[in-house]
């Protein structure tokens, strides 16, 4: 009888999955994204494409955060360089989103890169103020935008939407082709870096975060690898930025302030640091909770009725509690919840 | 406290030449002068705050001395990053384990093959293909180490959870898997048993005879010293007072006087 798992080979041992009810739960979850859009209304269509999206970003943050250890709270302002750059490349020069796309994200890895550059010489809060200053500079530079052409916002032709040719209107309703889009994006995003942190370029980063003065003794170049982290960072934030702007149609700074860089730490800090399911958690679990709030308010509106006036503080109060509550009973984030639940199967019916 | 110029083997691996360190007005290294010849086992002794770590920290690149020259194979490493230098072959460990500690004992070893590797991040993302085969190939030099060190059981543990002893010999294993040509060991067996620095000094020795690595080592426990080093220099107020074998060290007055006196004097009361 096998009384466990043995790998006979290192490539089986270095798999990212390397037990056969792992592989399962992915087909599961696979097949349920394939599933639910044709069931699914356009709200919850469109709340699956907002998580799809945040979960870009907040992968794209916790590169840098959660695996490299560089705080920043300049990613509302990579999420715009995004968006802007797809949204100006589509809206001036008619590019299709196709195009738009990657350069986009291409060119916000440079801009992150740029902005980075502060990091080799601080660490920790003075960093933050540092990618705090690109946060600002960025939305100034949209704001005061007039070399740019930019008015307060920036409406995007519906002829870019077109996948090489083919307009995107035609495949079906907007929330429905977008979510192939989007759901097949954070799928090649996911893949992309649970890769990179199985190789030595993402091994490198989370040594700069364990240990920098070693990583550099054991060969690592502290300045190229952090201003690569800020680049693979900024990338995946300028993806994120650049679908938001095709999906949505219209972008303007106000989705980019401040406020959403430190909503993007919320989520890779409740939904695990250093983890790219906890990403998808955290970012499910911020897009969720006002979702949920609302609806909440909805159905009970007919006994409160003034509770629609109050909804806003609610859902801000829900949030700062929300992170309070992860901060004092679970630091770790959804991740280790998680990771508590399978644990606790694992050995059921026996405590230890 | 002789200088052997051409009597001992052929060429310096290492040259200490004139080395001068300043923090401040504090001086912690001054003029110290000496060499380290391939193969060898090379110590390096002195009471605390002697300037011994400074001098690593020199050779390692996280210092760089006012004065003076560190010639490693006939090259002047004085001003070059870290990173660098880890690539011509100097590898070391710390006095206080610095090992990357939620990474797994196999993820610091691998780190060990950071500079012999090549994939960038987009093979690494990609890591079908090419990725994998280097992962795999250096996978394999890294089980070797496991080997030799006998860690096999705890090459997917947590680095952080593992007890004192096995993280020095992780570290140890970290910097065994650059391949060095010359091993820098601060203090490898701070803190251990007796049965764990013996275990730590046939780890060594093992290197230093089956990989041919040259070691400089960093040590207080005398026995172990004098015992598997082939040359001791002695530093005391950041000057080097004494450099010779084993034998020369121990009977030099200047040493006793300053170090090894106080030691044995201790010792007897014990």
């Amino acid at each position: 009888m096998q009384s466990g798992t043995f790998h006979t080979s290192y490539a089986s041992d270095m798999a990212l999955r390397p037990y056969w009810i792992q592989r399962l739960r992915i087909v599961i979850v696979l097949i349920a994204l394939l599933i639910f859009p044709w069931f699914a209304d356009r709200y919850w269509l469109n709340l699956a494409n907002t998580i799809a999206i945040a979960a870009i970003g907040a992968i794209g943050l916790n590169i840098l955060v959660g695996y490299t250890g560089q705080i920043s709270i300049g990613h509302g302002g990579f999420l715009a360089v995004g968006a802007y750059t797809a949204g100006l490349m589509a809206v001036r020069l008619d590019m299709p989103m196709w195009i738009t796309i990657p350069v986009a994200s291409c060119f916000t890895a440079l801009v992150g890169a740029f902005f980075g550059l502060p990091s080799v010489r601080l660490k920790g809060l003075y960093l933050a103020i540092a990618t705090l200053a690109a946060q600002e500079i960025i939305i100034w530079l949209l704001t005061h935008g007039k070399l740019l052409g930019i008015g307060e916002s920036l409406s995007l032709p519906r002829a870019a939407n077109n996948l090489f040719g083919m307009p995107l209107a035609d495949l079906g309703n907007n929330d429905f082709v977008f979510y192939w889009i989007t759901v097949g994006c954070l799928i090649l995003t996911v893949i992309f870096v649970s890769n990179l942190f199985r190789s030595r370029t993402g091994r490198a980063f989370v040594a700069i975060r364990d240990q920098d003065i070693a990583a550099q003794v054991i060969g690592v170049d502290l300045f190229r690898y952090k201003l690569l982290a800020f680049a693979a960072s900024s990338f995946f934030a300028g993806l994120a930025g650049a679908l938001t702007a095709h999906y949505r149609g219209i972008i303007s700074w106000e989705r980019f302030t401040i406020d959403t860089s430190i909503l993007y730490l919320a989520m890779i800090i409740i939904g695990g640091l250093g983890s790219v399911s906890g990403s998808i958690y955290g970012a499910a679990f911020m897009t969720l909770l006002p979702a949920l709030l609302s609806n909440l308010a909805r159905a009970v509106s007919g006994f409160v009725p003034d509770i629609n006036a109050y909804l806003p503080y609610i859902q801000q109060g829900a949030f700062g509690l929300a992170i309070i509550l992860f901060l004092i009973f679970e630091p770790e984030g959804i991740v280790k919840m998680w990771r508590n639940v399978k644990d606790y199967f694992r050995l059921w019916p026996f405590s230890y | 406290m002789t200088k052997s110029n051409g009597a001992s083997p052929p060429r310096p691996q290492l040259e200490i030449d004139g080395v001068s360190l300043d923090f401040g007005g504090v001086r912690a290294l001054s003029n110290v002068h000496f060499n380290v010849y391939p193969g060898t086992i090379q110590a390096i002794i002195g009471p605390n705050g002697a300037g011994k770590t400074s001098l690593l920290n020199c050779i390692s690149g996280l210092y760089r001395p006012q004065h003076g020259a560190i010639r490693f194979e006939g090259r002047n490493i004085v001003g070059m990053a870290p990173h660098h230098i880890a690539r011509l072959g100097i590898a070391r460990s710390f006095q206080n384990i610095e090992l990357f500690r939620h990474m797994t004992v196999l993820d610091n070893l691998m780190l060990g093959r950071h500079i012999h590797m090549r994939s960038g991040i987009l093979s690494g993302g990609i890591y079908w293909g090419r990725a994998q085969r280097e992962e795999i190939a250096h996978r394999e030099v890294v089980e070797r180490v496991i080997d030799l060190l006998e860690i096999q059981s705890i090459r997917k543990k947590v680095v952080g959870a593992l007890p004192y002893g096995l993280q020095k010999r992780v570290e140890l294993g970290r910097a065994l898997a650059m391949s060095p040509r010359l091993l820098l060991l601060d203090e490898p067996m701070a803190g251990m048993n007796s049965e764990e620095k013996e275990d730590m000094a046939r780890f060594i020795l093992d290197v230093n005879e089956e990989w041919g690595a040259t070691i400089v080592l960093i040590e207080h426990d005398m026995g172990v010293v004098m015992d598997i080093s082939d040359r001791v220099a002695v530093l005391e107020f950041g000057q080097l007072i004494a450099d010779g074998t084993p034998d020369e060290v121990r009977s030099d007055p200047k040493v006793i006087d300053a170090y090894l006196g106080r030691e044995h004097a201790i010792r007897q009361e014990r």
